[in-house]
């Protein structure tokens, strides 16, 4: 980062630390609702504010609800969603950046249209596509929407371009494959795009409601995105709002992790999708 | 097609790779994406049955009031969060431009809600805004006013759901931003400095005029992303009370898996689609007409 005055002024600096409170205070709420008994939060939810806390409501998580199952199932489609990306992603990218074949320059143009497709204009009539094949409440079904990504192809295709020919050109003289060229010359050098589409690709697939929330009906399909918007519709107050509260900050790791992991390739994600 | 150079015709090496995405594109992308206009036209449920109904479906959206309320919806939230959220996420772009370890500390912080889900974040929001016994009810009594029906008041629950979708997408606009900002040549302060601009002018002269490109990138990828706002709408509220805060994505929804008029909701799922296409072009026109963004 540069330039900019090099201190802050007083007016910004107090308006900073009041948006970074916003920010924060709606989560420290979270958390000690979190780790205060039901029956305290029934009688007042300011009791939050003061001891004792309790790990309880984590316990609970553990015990026989299946948060942990969705907890897996979201991590199976977020992975799979991932690396299917990864895989369609690279080898499109490499075949339209690296050769000349019929109607390449159209294809390339039919897979920038997609850019400006929105999810609603497909999601009902994939829903009954999906209904007529029998890939509601499975993990493909969950998975194969994700893996189309246009914004993807355009990525890697512009990544493998900006890498020299010469690389590829001179291991072509050892007359190996085309796909062995690919994997042991091309891809070791696209690692940094790799981490950059994988995060991006792992977030939003991690993140998805509208599409799990109408393909896994049954509860222990659900991924953890909905799996929480249904303990948030099924929410009575005696069902326990520390329980639910739990749920959120429990949710809310893993993806805080692979946050504080890869917030390079995430700001990297972020500020690509301007150069688009 | 191996992907074998030597075995297979040269000239199709390169469709073997760029196949198993085509594949997937066109059965998942395209397909959806016509059988959603043919469906339209059809008085079809979600199970199978359909009927040519011509353009009933639409002529009927045309005169429903219900339809006509989460279209206007949609609008006032797309009004209310995209403005907002640009001016918001521009000033903390510029206030936090700058190498300081506090100003990454700011950028985390500020970062840190737009990588959670909409679930997680309507979970933690309900519970701010909720009347009874949620935070801002607690601070507004302390501070001797009464708690507001943030979500039950017709007239509070847009702003309700517009707010907690400023604190959840603030991230990726902000990023944008400083993004932009970097790319900003030096030069073009040094020469602003040397004839004497200061403050207001140069962000005016020198900052704005370079963020052209990003503003537009910013306001288009808003805008075409509020006219979709689902999930907030969905779980805050639920579209109510009497439909005051239902989104037309939401309206699409509950035709389409509470009533199964599957027609009924695929033909609003295209108005919505050929508004968000008009509105963002019309942005990219306005701003390329005057001259082509870079």
């Amino acid at each position: 980062m540069s330039r900019g005055a090099d201190r802050l002024s007083v007016p910004a600096l107090i308006g900073l630390l009041i948006g970074a409170g916003i920010m924060v205070a709606p989560l420290v709420w979270t958390l000690l609702l979190s780790l205060k008994s039901n029956a305290e939060l029934l009688r007042d939810s300011a009791s939050a504010f003061s001891v004792p806390y309790t790990a309880d409501n984590y316990r609970a998580i553990f015990a026989g609800s299946l948060v942990p199952r969705w907890l897996l199932n979201s991590s199976i489609v977020a992975l799979g969603t991932t690396a299917g990306v990864l895989v369609l992603c690279s080898l499109a990218g490499y075949g339209f950046a690296r050769f000349e074949f019929p109607f390449r320059r159209t294809l390339f143009a039919f897979v920038v249209v997609g850019l400006a497709i929105p999810e609603q204009a497909v999601i009902l009539p994939r829903h009954q596509l999906f209904a007529w094949l029998g890939l509601h409440n499975s993990y493909p079904g969950l998975i194969l929407p994700g893996l189309v990504a246009p914004f993807g192809v355009l990525f890697m295709t512009q990544y493998i371009r900006a890498i020299p020919r010469e690389l590829d050109e001179a291991a072509m003289l050892d007359g190996a494959s085309r796909l062995k060229l690919f994997l042991t010359v091309l891809l070791p050098l696209t690692i940094p795009a790799q981490a950059t589409l994988g995060v991006f690709t792992f977030l939003g697939a991690w993140n998805d409601y509208w599409w799990p929330l109408i393909s896994a009906t049954t509860s222990d399909r659900y991924t953890l995105t909905v799996g929480l918007a249904s303990s948030q519709m099924n929410y009575a107050q005696t069902s326990g709002l520390g329980f639910l509260m739990a749920q959120a900050v429990f949710a809310s790791v893993p993806i805080l992790v692979v946050y504080v992991l890869f917030q390079k390739q995430i700001v990297r994600a972020m500020a690509g999708t301007a150069v688009r | 097609m191996t992907g074998d150079g030597r075995a297979a015709p040269a000239r199709l090496t390169g469709f073997a790779f760029v196949a198993p995405f085509l594949a997937l594109y066109v059965f998942l992308l395209i397909v959806p994406l016509v059988m959603g206009i043919a469906i339209s036209f059809h008085r079809a449920d979600l199970f199978g049955t359909r009927r040519w109904a011509g353009l009933d479906n639409y002529a009927r959206l045309a005169t429903d009031p219900v339809f006509h309320q989460s279209l206007g919806n949609t609008f006032a939230l797309t009004l209310l969060i995209v403005p907002v959220l640009t001016a918001i996420t521009l000033a903390l772009a510029l206030a936090l431009n700058r190498p300081a370890r506090s100003a990454a500390v700011f950028r985390g912080i500020f970062f840190s809600s737009s990588v959670l889900s909409v679930t997680i974040v309507t979970l933690i929001w309900r519970f701010v805004l909720t009347p009874d016994g949620g935070l801002a009810a607690k601070l507004l009594t302390a501070f001797g006013y009464a708690p507001l029906p943030f979500l039950s008041d017709p007239a509070l629950t847009i702003p309700a759901i517009a707010i907690t979708t400023i604190w959840w997408c603030l991230g990726l606009p902000m990023m944008l931003f400083l993004a932009g900002l970097q790319q900003i040549p030096h030069d073009l302060y040094e020469a602003a400095a040397l004839d004497g601009a200061r403050g207001w002018t140069v962000f005016r002269r020198v900052t704005l005029p370079s963020l052209r490109g990003t503003l537009v990138t910013v306001v288009m990828l808003q805008t075409a992303g509020q006219l979709q706002l689902f999930g907030q709408a969905q779980l805050l509220t639920g579209g109510g009370p009497g439909g005051a805060s239902r989104p037309v994505v939401l309206f699409i929804y509950e035709v389409a898996f509470g009533r199964w008029e599957l027609g009924y909701a695929t033909a609003a799922a295209q108005v919505l689609f050929v508004l968000v296409l008009a509105l963002t072009g019309l942005q990219y026109w306005l701003v390329a007409r005057r001259e082509p963004v870079r």
